[in-house]
């Protein structure tokens, strides 16, 4: 394999595994901020990650630029959603988890 | 088909589980934003998905589904945090 395509497939190989660490994020965080915090880190590098390995491996030039807008558009509109949602949270009242004195949730 | 479309096609099929593992917190969330934050999860996932498999098939139309479906995916998380917050948690 050429050293264009070892770099598609390790970018993939990247973006899965961050795409499963937000999954797991989502899944075991204790509040809804710690889930946003998952959701807009790890899935927006995950993200990034694997539609750079797309756009490595569409040969084209206009898909290149498609996938490179796309990679783009996710960076910026992924941390905002996350970001509108906890603010919505936070204007309805909802406290954030802390650890108490018993030291149990 | 390109020749490491194996590769790229095993990965579009982890992030399709990583959606269905997000919907784990879509069923159980305690509040609303739980389970909006999930939903947003799994449409990046789709979009993750939509554009590798256009990568492994060479089909660049494919990129323009998963643009357009990145915009709406957008556009839902702000119509639904603005709406609960202007509406009290109406769902």
């Amino acid at each position: 394999m050429t050293p264009v395509e070892w770099a598609i497939v390790g970018l993939a190989v990247l973006g899965a595994f961050f795409g499963g660490v937000a999954a797991l994020g989502i899944v075991r965080l204790p509040d809804v901020y710690t889930r946003a915090h998952a959701a807009s880190k790890s899935d927006t590098l995950g993200a990034v990650l694997a539609v750079g390995a797309a756009a490595l491996a569409l040969q084209t030039d206009l898909s290149t630029i498609k996938a490179v807008f796309l990679l783009t558009f996710m960076f910026l509109t992924n941390p905002t959603a996350a970001h509108a949602i906890a603010r919505a949270a936070q204007d309805q009242g909802i406290e954030p988890w802390t650890v108490d004195e018993e030291g149990e949730s | 088909m390109v020749e490491f479309a194996t590769a790229l096609l095993a990965v579009a099929a982890a992030f399709v589980v990583f959606a269905v593992v997000a919907l784990y917190r879509v069923f159980v969330g305690p509040t609303i934003h739980d389970r909006v934050i999930a939903v947003n999860v799994m449409g990046t996932n789709t979009v993750i998905a939509i554009a590798l498999v256009s990568a492994a098939f060479d089909e660049p139309v494919f990129l323009d589904v998963a643009l357009v479906y990145a915009l709406l995916n957008f556009l839902l998380s702000i119509a639904f945090s603005k709406f609960n917050v202007e509406h009290g948690g109406v769902l």
